[in-house]
Parts: C-alpha cells; sequence; structure tokens
C-alpha cells in the first residue's frame, strides 16, 4: 500500500512538472491529457484506498516516508496517515480537481497561460494531497504552506492585471499571518511533547492539562489553550475566519476554475480538516474551543451579510463560501468535528458546482461578472441553470439534498451545546439560514430570472457552454444531490471517525443530536416543523419578492438604510484599516527606521561622526605640527611638567 | 594528499597568474581553476567522517617556531560545508562575469580566485595567526573588487567597507595575541581548552564581538553592508552575501563560544536582543528600501539575525538543561548560514540579470518584466518564496529549526523571531510584484530579452541547492551532528 499511497500525491505531482517546464513542447493538448491523467490516477488510487480502508476496514496506514532530518533526539520525518478522514479528504480532493480540470480545457481554451494553468492545478492537487495525507506537523505545515504557494499563484496568474497582483500578495501575506500563529503552535508541540508526529504528540496530549505556562506577566495560561489558539490561528488564516477573512473575496481575481478547485472546496478547508484532526488536541481546552467557536459564529453570520451587497457573481459566491466556512468553525468549536467534516465535504461539491456554474454564465456572458447586467439566462444556458438551481437549493439546505442534512446537524449541535459562546452561536447561525437563501436566490434571480438587462451583441453569442463545462456541473450536481441522505447516518451519526476524531463525554453534542435523529428520510420530513426550514423559505421568497415581483424596495431600503449599506459595502472597514494601519503603518514604521536609525543616529551620529571627530582631531594635531624646534621642545617641557605633576601628587 | 592546501592555494596562485591574462584565454582559465577547485573539496565532502567531531584532513607545518605559530589546516562538521559552498559559489561567479564583465577582465576573476583561495583559509586554518592573515587578507580582493568594478559612490563605499571590518578585526588580533600569552600557543584548539577567569572571558568576547558583529553583520554595526552591496558589481555582492558574512557565523562558532563559554552566556541575552532587532528592526527597513540591491542587503542582515539568534540561543537552553534544543537552535543557525549562501547569491544574481540589461536597480524603474521575461520571471518568484522561507526550499530549514530552538528558552523570543514569515514575505512580495507584475511599464522593460542559456543554467542549477536542501536538509545536517554535539558539551561546561 505504501507504495499506492505515494503514487497518489506523486501522479498530479509528475503531470506538473511535465506541463510546467515542457509545456512548450508537449503542446496544449498533450498539457492537459498529462494533468488530467497525473489527477485520474490519484482519483482512481484514492477510489481504490476508499474500498481497502472504508469498505474493507483495513486498520489506519501510517509510516514514514523518509526522514527528512534529525537534529538531536528531534526526527523531522515526511510520512503518510491514511485513514478514514484521510480517504475522505483524498476523496473530495481528488475528484473536484478532475472535475475542475476538464472544465478548465472549456474555460482558459483562449488563454495563452493553458500549459501553466494545468500546472498549477496540478501542483495544487500534489500540495493538497501531502497536506490532508501527513501523519506529522511539519508536513502538514509544508502541504500548507505549499498550497498557500500555489494559491498565490493562481490569483495572480493573469499577473498584468492590477488588481490580480495586489490581490495574491494580499492573500500570501494575510495568511503569512495566519501561519505566524500556527508555527508558533508547532513550537509549542515540539517544546512539550518533543515530537512532531500526530500519534506521539496525541498520546502526550492529556498529560499536558493542568500544565501551565507565562505570557504575559504573572498570568498563567494553560498549555494546552495556547497551543490549540495558536493552531487554530493558522486555521482563520487559511479558513478564511475573521479577522484574516480579507483575502478571501480578492482572491476571486483569479480564474474561476481555481476559485472553485482552491478558494472554495479544498484549500480553504485545509483550517477545519486540521482542527478535525487535531480533535484529540482541542478537546482538552474548552477556552479554545469557545475561541473557535465564536470567530466561526462572527464569520458565518456577518460575512453572510456581506453577500446580500455584493454585484459581482463570484463576490457573491465567495462571501456565501466565506460564511460556510464560519458554520464549519462553529461545528467545531462545539465539538461536532464529524458534522464539520460533513460539511466540508457537501460544501465541496455544491460550492464547487455553484462556482464552476458561475464561471459559465462568465463564459456566456463575455466576461461579464456583474449581475445587474445579466437578466434571464434560463432559457440560453439551461443545463448551467439546473445545475445552479441545484446547488443553491443544496446551499440554503432545501430538505433532502446534500447541505441540508450538514447544516441542520450542526445547527442543532450548536444548539445542544453549553460552552461558553454557544448561545450567541446559535442565533448567528440560525439568522444566517436566511441570509444565506437571501443572497443566494437575490443572486439566482438577478441572474437567471426576469428581464434581460444586457445589450444585443451579446445576446447574440449567448449561448450554453460547451461539454467539458456542462459535464462537469452534472457531475457535481449529483453528489450535491445524494451525498448527504447517504453518508449522514454514517458520518455526524455513526461511527465513521471511530478512533480518528476524539471528543470527551462531556463536550459531545452530537450525541444529543443522534437521540432525535431516524434515518435520512425522517430527518428531512421532520424539517418543515423546524425554524431553520422556514428561515430558508422566507429568505427565498423575500428575495423573489425584492428582485422579481418589487424590485422597488430594495431601492425604497438602500436610499432609507443608507448607512447600513454602507457598513456592508466597506465590508465592515476591515480592508481599509488593514491598508491604513497595517500597510501602511509598517511602510512608514520601515521608513523612519532606516531614515532615523539607519542614516541619521547610526551613520550620521556614530560612523560618520566618529570618521569626522578623527578628521577634527587629525586638523588640531595637525595643528601642532609647525616644524619649528622651539615649538616641540615647548611642548616637550610642558609634557615633563604635566607627568612630574601626576607622579608627585597621585603616586 | 593536502587537500586543504590545494583548495587554498589553487586559486590564489591560478588566480595570480590569471590578473595577467585577458579576454577569453582569463575567462576559461578562471572556470577550470573554478571547476577544478571545487572538485577538490569534493573530496574533502566525500571523504568526510561524519562520525567524529575531531579535526579531519589535518595538516601542519611548523611556520614560526618562536612563537608556536603553525601553518595548521583542518576541517570539521562546521567548517567543511561552508568551504565547499565556497568553491561551488566560485563557479557561479566565474559564470555570471562571463559576458558582463568588459574592463579588466583577467584582474576581475583572478581577484575572485585569490578571494576564494583566502576563504577556504579562514574556513580550514586552526592556527589563530594563520586564520587572522586569512581573515583579513579576504578584505583586499573584495575592497579591489567593489573599488574598481563598483558603482559611483564606490570610493566611500569601499573605504566605509575596509575600516569598519578592518577596524573590527584589529580587536580580534589584541585578543589572540592575549591569549598566546595566557597559553603560550596561538593553536585554536589549544584556546579552547584555556581556563579563563570572569573578567578575561568578558573582555575577549567583546574584542571578538568587535570582529564577526560587524562581518556578519549585527545590527547596530550593519550600515556597511548596503553601502556596499549597492556600490559592489553583482558577483562581488553575490560572494560578500554568500561566503563573506558567514565568517562572521564562523567566527561565533569557532572563536567566541569555545573560547569564552561563559562570558558568551552571559552576553547571550544581549546577543539575541540584537539578533532580534535585526530580524524585526531591519525586516521593517527593508519594507522601506527602493533600491533592489539595497532590499536584499537589508534581507541579509535580516536572516543572518537568525544565525546569531540560533547561536546564541543555546545558553538559555543550556541554563534549562534543555541539550536537544541547543543542537537544534546552532544547527539552525549553520543551516542558516548555508541556505542563505545560495539564496542571497541567487537574489543578487537575480538583480544582476535585469541590471546589466536596463543599468538601474530602482524598483520603480521596473513593472512588468515577467511579460517580457517569463523564464527570468519564474526563477525570480522561486527565489523571492526561498527568501521569504517558504517550506520546501532551503531557506525554511534554518529558520525552523532556530523558531523552534527559540520557542523552547521563551516564547516571546519565537514570536519575535517567527515575525519574519510575515516581514520577509512582505518585502520579498512587494518587490516581486513591483518589479515583474503588471503591465509592461515603459519602453526600456518592453525592449528587455529573457535570460540567455548561460544565465539560465547559473540560476538553474542555485535553483537545484535551494530545493534539495529545502527536501532533503539532512544532507547536510548529518554532516554537522558530531561537531556539534562536541561543541555543545564543551560549552555547557563553565571553564572557572
Amino acid at each position: 500500500m505504501k507504495l499506492i499511497y505515494t503514487l497518489i500525491p506523486l501522479a498530479p505531482l509528475l503531470a506538473s512538472i511535465a506541463a510546467g517546464l515542457f509545456g512548450r513542447q508537449l503542446g496544449r493538448v498533450n498539457s492537459h491529457r498529462a494533468t488530467i491523467g497525473g489527477v485520474g490516477i490519484a482519483f482512481l488510487l484514492s477510489v481504490y484506498a476508499f474500498f481497502v480502508v472504508i469498505v474493507g476496514g483495513a486498520e489506519p496506514f501510517n509510516e514514514t516516508l523518509y526522514t527528512w532530518m534529525v537534529s538531536g533526539n528531534l526526527h523531522f520525518e515526511i510520512g503518510f496517515l491514511v485513514d478514514n478522514l484521510t480517504v475522505m479528504m483524498m476523496l473530495v480532493v481528488t475528484f473536484v480537481s478532475l472535475m475542475v480540470h476538464i472544465y478548465t480545457i472549456g474555460y482558459m481554451q483562449d488563454d495563452p497561460g493553458y500549459q501553466r494553468f494545468f500546472s498549477y492545478i496540478s501542483l495544487f492537487t500534489f500540495a493538497m494531497l501531502m497536506l490532508v495525507m501527513s501523519n506529522n506537523f511539519l508536513q502538514l505545515f509544508f502541504g500548507w504552506e505549499a498550497v498557500g504557494l500555489v494559491s498565490y499563484l493562481l490569483i495572480g496568474f493573469w499577473y498584468k492585471k492590477e488588481t490580480a497582483v495586489f490581490a495574491n500578495m494580499k492573500a500570501f501575506l494575510v495568511n503569512r499571518v495566519g501561519d505566524f500563529g500556527f508555527l508558533l503552535g508547532i513550537g509549542a508541540v515540539v517544546l512539550y511533547t518533543n515530537t512532531l508526529s500526530y500519534d506521539e504528540a496525541f498520546a502526550q496530549a492529556p498529560s499536558l492539562v493542568g500544565q501551565t505556562m507565562t505570557i504575559f506577566g504573572g498570568a498563567e495560561w494553560s498549555v494546552m489553550t495556547v497551543m490549540c489558539i495558536l493552531l487554530f490561528i493558522g486555521a482563520m488564516g487559511k479558513s478564511a475566519q475573521v479577522p484574516l477573512h480579507v483575502w478571501l473575496p480578492d482572491s476571486m481575481e483569479g480564474p474561476t476554475p481555481i476559485s472553485a478547485l482552491i478558494h472554495a472546496a479544498t484549500m480553504v478547508t485545509a483550517g477545519i480538516f486540521m482542527v478535525a484532526r487535531m480533535s484529540p488536541m482541542f478537546e482538552l481546552s474548552t477556552t479554545a474551543l469557545s475561541f473557535v467557536l465564536i470567530i466561526g459564529a462572527i464569520t458565518a453570520f456577518f460575512m453572510g451579510l456581506i453577500g446580500i451587497v455584493q454585484n459581482d457573481i463570484k463576490r457573491v459566491v465567495a462571501y456565501s463560501t466565506l460564511s460556510q466556512l464560519g458554520y464549519m468553525t462553529v461545528a467545531l468549536g462545539v465539538s461536532a468535528y464529524s458534522a464539520a467534516v460533513f460539511h466540508l465535504m457537501t460544501h465541496a461539491f455544491f460550492k464547487a458546482l455553484l462556482f464552476l456554474a458561475a464561471g459559465s454564465v462568465i463564459m456566456g456572458m463575455h466576461h461579464e461578472q456583474d449581475i445587474r447586467k445579466m437578466g434571464g439566462l434560463k432559457k440560453y444556458m439551461p443545463i448551467t441553470y439546473w445545475t445552479s438551481l441545484i446547488g443553491s437549493l443544496a446551499l440554503i439546505g432545501f430538505p433532502f439534498l446534500s447541505g441540508f442534512y450538514s447544516k441542520d446537524v450542526i445547527i442543532e449541535a450548536v444548539h445542544a451545546s453549553n460552552i461558553p459562546g454557544a448561545g450567541i452561536a446559535y442565533w448567528a447561525v440560525l439568522l444566517g439560514v436566511f441570509v444565506t437563501a437571501f443572497y443566494s436566490f437575490r443572486l439566482f434571480f438577478l441572474v437567471f430570472h426576469g428581464e434581460e438587462r444586457f445589450d444585443q451583441h451579446t445576446r447574440e453569442h449567448l449561448h450554453e457552454s460547451p461539454k467539458v463545462v456542462t459535464w462537469p456541473l452534472m457531475a457535481l450536481a449529483v453528489p450535491s444531490v445524494l451525498i448527504g441522505a447517504l453518508t449522514v447516518s454514517a458520518i455526524p451519526f455513526g461511527d465513521f471517525f471511530k478512533g480518528v476524531i476524539t471528543v470527551l463525554p462531556e463536550h459531545d453534542t452530537l450525541a444529543v443530536v443522534k437521540d432525535h435523529f431516524h434515518g435520512p428520510i425522517s430527518f428531512g420530513l421532520h424539517a418543515v416543523q423546524t425554524i431553520p426550514f422556514w428561515l430558508a423559505m422566507a429568505g427565498v421568497a423575500t428575495a423573489f419578492v425584492f428582485y422579481q415581483v418589487a424590485p422597488s424596495i430594495p431601492a425604497t431600503l438602500d436610499k432609507n438604510l443608507g448607512f447600513l449599506r454602507r457598513i456592508l459595502d466597506n465590508k465592515y472597514g476591515f480592508d481599509d484599516f488593514n491598508q491604513a494601519f497595517f500597510a501602511g503603518g509598517s511602510v512608514a514604521l520601515g521608513r523612519s527606521l532606516w531614515k532615523v536609525g539607519d542614516q541619521t543616529l547610526i551613520d550620521g551620529a556614530l560612523v560618520n561622526g566618529s570618521a569626522k571627530s578623527v578628521g577634527l582631531f587629525s586638523q588640531l594635531a595637525r595643528g601642532a605640527q609647525t616644524g619649528f624646534l622651539y615649538h616641540y621642545a615647548f611642548a616637550m617641557i610642558l609634557g615633563l611638567l604635566a607627568l612630574m605633576t601626576v607622579f608627585f601628587f597621585f603616586i | 594528499m593536502p587537500i586543504l592546501s590545494l583548495t587554498i592555494w589553487l586559486p590564489i596562485l591560478a588566480g595570480l597568474a590569471i590578473i595577467a591574462l585577458s579576454g577569453s584565454a582569463a575567462k576559461y582559465t578562471a572556470l577550470g581553476v573554478a571547476v577544478l577547485t571545487f572538485l577538490i573539496s569534493l573530496s574533502l565532502w566525500f571523504g568526510f567522517d561524519t562520525t567524529t567531531a575531531d579535526m579531519q584532513f589535518r595538516e601542519s607545518v611548523a611556520w614560526l617556531p618562536a612563537f608556536d605559530v603553525n601553518y595548521a589546516l583542518g576541517v570539521d562538521g562546521i567548517s567543511m560545508p561552508l568551504i565547499v559552498l565556497t568553491t561551488l559559489i566560485n563557479i557561479i561567479v566565474v559564470i555570471s562575469a562571463w559576458e558582463v564583465i568588459k574592463d579588466r577582465v583577467g584582474m576581475y576573476l583572478g581577484a575572485f580566485q585569490i578571494m576564494t583561495g583566502l576563504m577556504v583559509g579562514v574556513f580550514s586554518a586552526l592556527d589563530a595567526i594563520l586564520f587572522y592573515i586569512f581573515f583579513e587578507a579576504t578584505l583586499l580582493p573584495m575592497f579591489l573588487i567593489i573599488g574598481i568594478w563598483g558603482g559611483p559612490k564606490r570610493v566611500y563605499a569601499t573605504i566605509k567597507f575596509f575600516l569598519y571590518t578592518f577596524l573590527g578585526s584589529v580587536f580580534m588580533l589584541v585578543a589572540l595575541i592575549y591569549l598566546y600569552r595566557v597559553g603560550g600557543s596561538f593553536s585554536i584548539l589549544g584556546m579552547h581548552m584555556l581556563e579563563l577567569g570572569a573578567r578575561e572571558q568578558f573582555w575577549i568576547f567583546l574584542a571578538f564581538f568587535a570582529a564577526f558583529a560587524v562581518k556578519i553583520p549585527m545590527w547596530p554595526v550593519h550600515t556597511w553592508l548596503p553601502d556596499a552591496h549597492v556600490e559592489a558589481p553583482t558577483a562581488g555582492s553575490a560572494v560578500l552575501a554568500a561566503i563573506m558574512l558567514k565568517m562572521g557565523g564562523y567566527g561565533f562558532l569557532r572563536f567566541s563560544l569555545p573560547i569564552v563559554p561563559d562570558a558568551s552566556g552571559e552576553l547571550g541575552g544581549f546577543m539575541i536582543a540584537i539578533s532580534l532587532v535585526a530580524v524585526v528592526y531591519i525586516g521593517f527597513v527593508a519594507l522601506a528600501q527602493q533600491d533592489m540591491k539595497k532590499l536584499i542587503a537589508y534581507s541579509s542582515i535580516s536572516h543572518m539575525g537568525f544565525v546569531t539568534l540560533g547561536t546564541f540561543i543555546a545558553f538559555m537552553l543550556i541554563g534549562k538543561g534543555d541539550i536537544d534544543g541547543v543542537a537544534l537552535g546552532i544547527e539552525g543557525a549553520m543551516m542558516q548560514m548555508v541556505s542563505h549562501g545560495f539564496i542571497s547569491a541567487a537574489m543578487f544574481l537575480c538583480v544582476g540579470v535585469i541590471y546589466d540589461r536596463m543599468h538601474t536597480r530602482e524598483i520603480a524603474d521596473y513593472g512588468g518584466v515577467m511579460n517580457v521575461m517569463p523564464k527570468f520571471g519564474a526563477f525570480m518568484v522561486f527565489f523571492a518564496m526561498a527568501n521569504a522561507g517558504l517550506p520546501g526550499t532551503s531557506g525554511f530549514v534554518g529558520e525552523f529549526m532556530v523558531i523552534l530552538a527559540s520557542f523552547r528558552a521563551n516564547f516571546w523570543l519565537a514570536f519575535l523571531g517567527a515575525m519574519t514569515l510575515i516581514l520577509g514575505a512582505a518585502y520579498t512580495l512587494w518587490m516581486v510584484k513591483r518589479v515583474l507584475f503588471g503591465d509592461v511599464a515603459n519602453d526600456n522593460v518592453a525592449a528587455l530579452t529573457d535570460v540567455t542559456s548561460r544565465e539560465f543554467w547559473m540560476l538553474a542549477s542555485l535553483a537545484f541547492f535551494v530545493l534539495l536542501l529545502g527536501l532533503w536538509p539532512d544532507l547536510l545536517a548529518n554532516v554537522m551532528h558530531a561537531s556539534v554535539e562536541n561543541l555543545v558539551q564543551h560549552i555547557s561546561i563553565a571553564k572557572y
């Protein structure tokens, strides 16, 4: 199995190298064949791993591939841990990646950077697989930064575009802030457990409960709390949680396929995956869990609100992603790790679908992304229309669709939780349901229904996208509908993650929810009696009224609630603040340290100052060298007198 | 066969001969000498016994018996990697000058060969006087390289460079003579064993500090470096950053730590503090730079902060009895030195590639270079990422180890050190954005041509080593273990 598991990430890597370094020689067709082949192999082998590990029930595979470095007693290794969680992530990553690869043939067909793009997305697949398959913190960090690198390269794929190259730098730097915390978290793990491997660190974690460390002055902090919060800061960067969320909306400057793959389905969920993987540690600190919960709740609700006022089709979906990531984080906070991972999976399918559908619309509209300039696309793009409808319904949690199961479980779990912050979080995720339904169907109605708000030229060229685009849409629509109902009994409510995810009995909110669970069908039927369902329906209805029946209402609201609108338009001011304070402040600080510290004080006063004083001294000395013998003799006598004085009086 | 002597004297003697040559004769001879020197030094790598901390490939000839000065050479796991790095960078340097230097090319390449031999001498000398002579002698070729082939303000830069470093090393000479008076020998290994009192150690530490802190350079005696880099020709900058700075880091490990461990420990807090100032303060300063070479120069100072941080964190960890952490910090410092050798050389060569075409180093004069030089752009993004410490490149390894070691000493030290994750990425990627990305900025950029095959292979070979050490650092770490372990044991025992 070691060979097979090694091949899974290696196949996309080799394909990526081929397309990246020899893209010109290979040509466009061979490049996409190579990379699709590589990812295809990874997908098929992941399916095989699924049968071996999950169906066959094989023991988790946990082996070292090679030793990266040894220092003292600390072993830095590269190795794989393949258990149920890993296999699930591998399947999601390779499947969505494969769909995106195929879709890209259509989406990027006219782009001069065709081969480069395929090379990058294959490289991404490799990095993401290394991240999820890791059995230690070192490789996790490798994958973590590598997906960040590819994200940087892909957001700035169109490097001529000023907004794109600003966005990619912003994404990398904001992620680096998260990684800063993450690296310190790894430092804490190494200090207190003296190992980098998961199983050894997890085994030692319980013995650290009660240990404290000093950070500020005399205050003692629980080691577990510090460790978990530091690690979670990494997750906040990668999974775009407030206040490190600012990079994700801007990342939409990249081509749409990668928005689907990286900035919706896989990379941004790495933080969620990581916390779920570290459940044996997070469980030991209720403080850290509360912190996770509150950050998630803020993200889930407030980022959803911004989605309401966006007019760029991709940005609406992006804010929706932020909000859904918030839901997952909330689930982590209430120890419903398997519910978080469950939502991660369903979300990967329907959000990738929504992004790819948005991309299909953008292609149809000749790269117009403003939904105010769309409308009535239903009759031109039927497949895109129907798949978008499925994706939107899944997103808002319509009964029996995948998103319904995963979101409802999270809401119920928060309801059942009693850790600090759960009360507020419950309201946030509940109201979030209305917000989600509203912005999703605002988008849906504005794009596909109502009057056509585009010009004649666009209309003439408007048609459904080619098959390489529509097929992945249909392929993603299937799991968007079914995957929830098929797996809900096993993943959040079964023992799918037994031995992988640890939940302490006092945190076990899912056990409470499970008491009311009697199979996926009754769960779906029961939904009509619950608040979230009616909130979602209300959201859809409101969107229908606002954007189909009486468009004057939103216009009036805009006028009367201008200040609310401005807050949302400014995205609560995060961007302005960061730009002014962190970006501007750092450069200003750097400039003043340079001008004042280096140039004026060190160089001016010390270096050139001492050079000047040497000069001054030599000037004086030169003055003494008159060449007249009697001057020298006089000086000698004076010196002799001075020396004699010293001798007489002091010795 | 006296391999070390060959590695030292072949380039020095050949370099003297190359000065007399001109044109392609000089170039091909220099290339041949550089390759041959590298191949000879490779036998150090492959013949090295990693199980022992003893000096290997030793040579010793009495030189001035009256003062017990010997021509004594030898290497251990701390010095050997630096020697191979030196001879390797030397090849790259010759290639980098190939079509670029038109004025007195024989003298130019000859000076680099001589300098290579002298630097190998610095890393292999086991006699303090021999070390001192090599240490000072390296100033001369560099002085000439900057002074003759440098930029418009080269006179100011060379004098500043020379006085700064010369002043520092004079104090070291005084310390070495004092140690001779105490122990009756100039043998460096003998000095390690001297029993010195607290006051003596304090003053000797300061004398060494004056020499090595200037060389590496540490804040606040760093201001000669940006000036020297800006005025130096490309290859001069590459050697200065890649090798000469390491003489400072090496000096701390070879002299300060083992000879005056107690003073090093006592002043360790101060050393850690100014190392962190280098990481953070200089990181911010780098952010404000508008000249590419100045930016990379400040970035070098900031990265060297990790070398001194990793070295001196040792004493805090010894205090805690954390021997694993000590080794982690010191090996991290050494990793950082070697890695920085490749990355800083590559960064300066990258700047050189576009400087040769545009004759400006101002970031504002560039923009959209990626459009016209895609291959170059790919290299520059790669090395920028390595400079920002991306895992998988060598730039990550040393910083990671030093941050882990710092965390074991104190949370806040790791916190400040890890700031480089953000600052390093910020100044490097911001430069990359302004130089490479966006639309073609002006006609001069539009007229640029992509890398020639000479430049391609020069950068590709550096990229290879950056990746190799990033993916498999054990290759290098394995060489160091025995010597570092020995050093750690030595410094954890007080001398008085």
